[in-house]
């Protein structure tokens, strides 16, 4: 797993599948760096994803908790076709937004 | 019946097996020539359900999981079974967001996505006795045959 931290805000890069398996070593590390580096934004980084199951829902709806008590947010970026509709499904998309384009 | 195939995949509950079952599925119905989206809805489908047998099911033991698929014209048949603890309340179970385990920080979907991306699905359990989660796809649905304009 890759992630990268500016100050307050931690880039998760997503593997190329989220599920059950890799859920609970992202939600492990990332917590650990959320903690330790006083974390307030999380910005999931879908590109190199192309298979995501529910237990990836729980992920970011878990992240989400963690920063929304600090006043954080979450969102994600390049977030392709499949995952999106995932998203959206889920309703996740209610408590973060989806940025379209590089920034 | 001439159009029909069958296949069976026995396998033990470890979440490393998780990426094994729904790839497994997916090549198997490659012979009904789906599109890419109708594989990714299978494959995510398979994932809920032995994600749920591994964690609900046999609570993190290690115990077999058993995956039957059948194909029937167009049509994907699946079942995927576990001999663990069963469902007390399937209804409860299979409602949006519900979980019963909310300390692993799971999103409760897992039904959910799997009635969403599927077009039937029938859950079987008793408490003690396992669970057997069907589901059934039917391929190129509402897909138009293409035909070339006469010239």
């Amino acid at each position: 797993m890759k992630y990268q931290v500016q100050e307050n805000c931690l880039t998760i890069f997503l593997p190329n599948e989220i599920d059950h398996h890799n859920a609970e070593e992202l939600k492990r590390e990332s917590d650990h760096l959320i903690e330790r580096n006083h974390i307030r934004y999380v910005i999931f980084d879908f590109q190199d994803t192309d298979f995501m199951d529910s237990s990836g829902i729980g992920v970011i709806m878990g992240r989400y908790k963690r920063v929304f008590m600090l006043g954080g947010e979450v969102c994600a970026v390049h977030v392709g076709e499949r995952m999106k509709k995932i998203l959206t499904m889920s309703g996740v998309t209610k408590i973060m937004q989806i940025y379209e384009e590089d920034h | 019946m001439e159009n029909t195939n069958e296949m069976q995949v026995i396998f033990e509950s470890r979440s490393s097996n998780e990426s094994f079952a729904r790839v497994t599925v997916a090549a198997f119905m490659t012979s009904l020539n789906p599109t890419v989206e109708e594989v990714s809805d299978v494959k995510t489908a398979v994932s809920e359900a032995v994600t749920n047998a591994i964690i609900h099911g046999y609570e993190n033991e290690v115990h077999n999981i058993y995956i039957r698929c059948r194909t029937e014209g167009k049509t994907l048949f699946l079942e995927i079974k576990d001999e663990g603890k069963g469902i007390e309340d399937i209804s409860q179970a299979m409602e949006p967001l519900f979980t019963s385990k909310p300390e692993l920080e799971r999103s409760g979907m897992g039904f959910s996505f799997m009635e969403a991306f599927m077009d039937k699905l029938e859950v079987i359990s008793e408490p003690g006795q396992g669970t057997v989660v069907k589901m059934e796809k039917t391929i190129g649905k509402g897909r138009r045959i293409w035909t070339t304009q006469s010239l």
